[in-house]
């Protein structure tokens, strides 16, 4: 017998017995169909994760000192309190960092905030996310100016209260008239808007244009920071190389400013992309781990379910092998057939798993921030998964059956 | 000089069950030749059914020799046998024993599939046979919508698709009723007459006259085999 007959014939069989074929392929269908689902939905946040949202926050090849991390998994309140005893971050600390770093690199303090605005003509936005910056933040956080222009050193200088708007902000505020040189009032203090910033779209649904960006000297800077006082400091190196060294310069800088001896850790943060990154691959990491453990128990499972019907179905038919074998079919034509059979049954199990994973990844990314995506490779692995667990279980049964001696299989009822 | 195309020579089976042994065939030596119509008879449990399997290379002998068309079989492997089966071998049983999901059509193809047969031919020579067995209306039915007497003769179809040596019928009208079993055993006469050797085994005296040689066994020795000519009008 080819391939090609026992194959039909599988098909035939399954077909005969849908609703029996159906429940013996449960365990593959949803082990397959949580991989894929997982797996879609991982890489797409992993996709999401490094085009997206690290770069956004941390910005490519930027080192950002703080004095607590910016992203913490649980932390306990005798972390929480060692971080309230940390020294905070002043402008002087930047300047001793621009002055001492021999590696190129552009540096920029920024504090932040949250505030209402409003228009000198009463509309109002609420949450907008407020930076006293100094003229680098443009150039590190790679922000460009969609209308009118930046903020320059002499402005920023100056401490002149002139604002950079993210484009939401400028457009809640003042709609289709030109927002430059108008004024927008953020508590109480009145600004001069000189440029809107290039749409930046949405992080976890959250927007990233609602922002107002002024010199740090300037008014804004007393609202986000005690005078002085500083959120971060950015460093900004050409690559990934100079991102190292500058990463070791400052460490370096920072603890000779802060007189710490060798033994004690540091007193802040340094972050990179890669950290933020490390954080969301850990968590990638234990999904990858735990879901393909879940997958190969279902799967093992759905084998075994597999062999079992299999050999139910072996016994139910030991009449119809005895005639096969009457008329001439080998052991290894039985054999074939029962195996055919059994991974063809997987595989059809795996391939309505691969549907229905699809169909719930495209559901979490509807009802939820989680965009999905998932690679070939996934669903070429998850078939042949299927294959490879229908023709496992279908060993033990199809030697059996392939087995069984005519004459005794003719008699059986 | 005729040709034998079954000739054994103290061909005997015996089954261990337990502490007994159950000597089933005891030494059988008979020879049947080119188109010979045999019955065999014998009361329950005498070793029909036994020497059947052993003709048709189901079953292999405890002792003695056998030799289909020349060929020693007792010492051939499984897929030898299996493939003596395909080629050599036509069997009808009792309980028809179709593929219940299958066509007629299908049902005949089962042994071309197994001998390799490519998908055209396979279709042409089932039909063909189909057409013989007086089918040639039914070949897409499927057995469930068949009366048993069509479904004895797809089973006829099947045993004669690959043009076997012998064709061996395990009483082939016992589940049949008096009319239809006579409307198989015509069809056996038929094939009889152009020139296929049957052996079929039978408990009714009837259906053995249509034979022209009837061998008797008991307790798993012949006791009778004589040869005369079929009794009954074709
Ligand atoms: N697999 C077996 N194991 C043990 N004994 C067996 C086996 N097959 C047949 N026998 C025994 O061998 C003897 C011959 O059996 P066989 O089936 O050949 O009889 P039969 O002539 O065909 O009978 P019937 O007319 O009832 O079909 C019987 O005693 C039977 O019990
Ligand atoms: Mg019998």
């Amino acid at each position: 017998m080819s391939l090609r007959d026992a194959i039909r014939l599988a098909f035939a069989q399954i077909r005969a017995q849908k609703l029996k074929s159906f429940f013996s392929v449960i365990g593959v269908v949803i082990g397959v169909m949580f991989l894929i689902a997982v797996v879609t939905i991982v890489e797409g946040m992993n996709r999401y994760m490094e085009e997206d949202f690290a770069r956004s926050l941390f910005g490519l090849n930027t080192l950002t000192v703080s004095r607590q991390p910016s992203m913490m998994m649980n932390p306990s309140d005798e972390q929480w309190r060692e971080w309230r005893r940390r020294p905070r971050l002043r402008t002087e600390d930047a300047e001793a960092i621009r002055e001492q770093l021999t590696v190129p690199a552009r540096v920029a303090i920024e504090s932040s905030s949250t505030s209402r605005a409003r228009s000198v003509r009463g509309e109002e936005v609420s949450g907008v996310w407020l930076s006293a910056a100094s003229p680098e933040i443009f150039r590190i956080r790679e922000w460009d100016v969609a209308e009118g222009r930046l903020f320059g050193p002499l402005e920023a200088e100056a401490g002149l209260p002139v604002v950079v708007l993210g484009s939401e902000t400028a457009e809640t505020l003042f709609g289709s008239l030109n927002p430059l040189g108008r004024t927008v009032r953020i508590r109480d203090v009145s600004f001069e808007v000189i440029g809107v910033l290039e749409s930046q779209g949405t992080l976890f649904t959250m927007s990233l244009d609602n922002r107002a960006i002024a010199p740090a000297s300037s008014p804004m800077g007393r609202m986000t920071n005690p005078r002085g006082v500083v959120d971060n400091i950015l460093v900004k190196a050409d690559d990934p190389t100079a991102l190292e060294l500058a990463k070791m310069e400052v460490e370096a800088i920072m603890r000779v400013r802060n007189r710490l001896r060798p033994d004690q850790p540091n007193n802040f943060e340094l972050e990179t992309q890669d950290q933020s990154m490390a954080f969301w691959a850990t968590m990638s990491r234990i999904l990858f781990i735990a879901f393909p453990a879940l997958v190969g128990i279902a799967l093992v499972v759905g084998g075994m379910v597999i062999m079992n019907i299999m050999l139910m179905s072996v016994v139910e038919r030991t009449q119809e092998i005895g005639m096969r074998k009457s008329v001439g079919a080998r052991r290894r034509d039985v054999l074939l057939q029962i195996l055919v059979e059994s991974g063809t049954l997987s595989f059809v199990g795996a391939s309505i798993g691969i549907g229905l994973g699809l169909g719930l990844a495209k559901l979490v990314e509807a009802v939820s921030p989680m965009p999905a995506a998932v690679g070939y490779h996934w669903l070429a692995l998850a078939a042949g998964m299927g294959i490879v667990v229908g023709v496992l279980a279908g060993l033990y049964p199809a030697s059996r059956a392939s087995r069984l001696d005519p004459v005794v299989a003719l008699r059986a009822e | 000089m005729k040709q034998a195309i079954i000739r054994t020579k103290g061909l005997s089976k015996e089954y261990v069950m337990g502490a007994e042994i159950i000597y089933a065939l005891r030494g059988i030596d008979v020879e049947i030749e080119r188109n010979e119509y045999v019955a065999l008879m014998g009361p329950s449990g005498s070793g029909k059914s036994t020497f059947m399997n052993l003709i048709g290379c189901l079953d292999t002998p405890t002792a003695g020799e056998y030799w289909l068309n020349g060929t020693a079989v007792a010492r051939l492997n499984d897929d030898q046998l299996a493939a003596i089966r395909n080629r050599e071998i036509g069997f009808v049983f009792q309980t028809f024993n179709l593929l219940p999901r299958a066509t007629a059509l299908h049902n005949v193809e089962l042994p071309l599939i197994y001998g390799g047969t490519g998908a055209r031919e396979r279709r042409e020579r089932a039909e063909h046979v189909l057409e013989r067995v007086g089918l040639a209306d039914r070949m897409t039915h499927r057995p469930s919508e068949l009366s048993g007497g069509q479904k004895q003769r797809v089973a006829v179809a099947r045993a004669l698709v690959n043009d076997p040596a012998i064709l061996l019928a395990d009483e082939p009208t016992g589940n049949l009723d008096s009319r239809t079993g006579a409307e198989i055993m015509a069809l056996f006469d038929e094939l009889h007459d152009s020139g296929q050797t049957i052996l079929l085994v039978t408990h009714e005296h009837d259906v053995a006259l249509h034979a022209n040689r009837r061998i008797t066994l008991l307790d798993g020795l012949i006791e009778s085999d004589e040869t005369q000519a079929a009794q009954v009008a074709v």
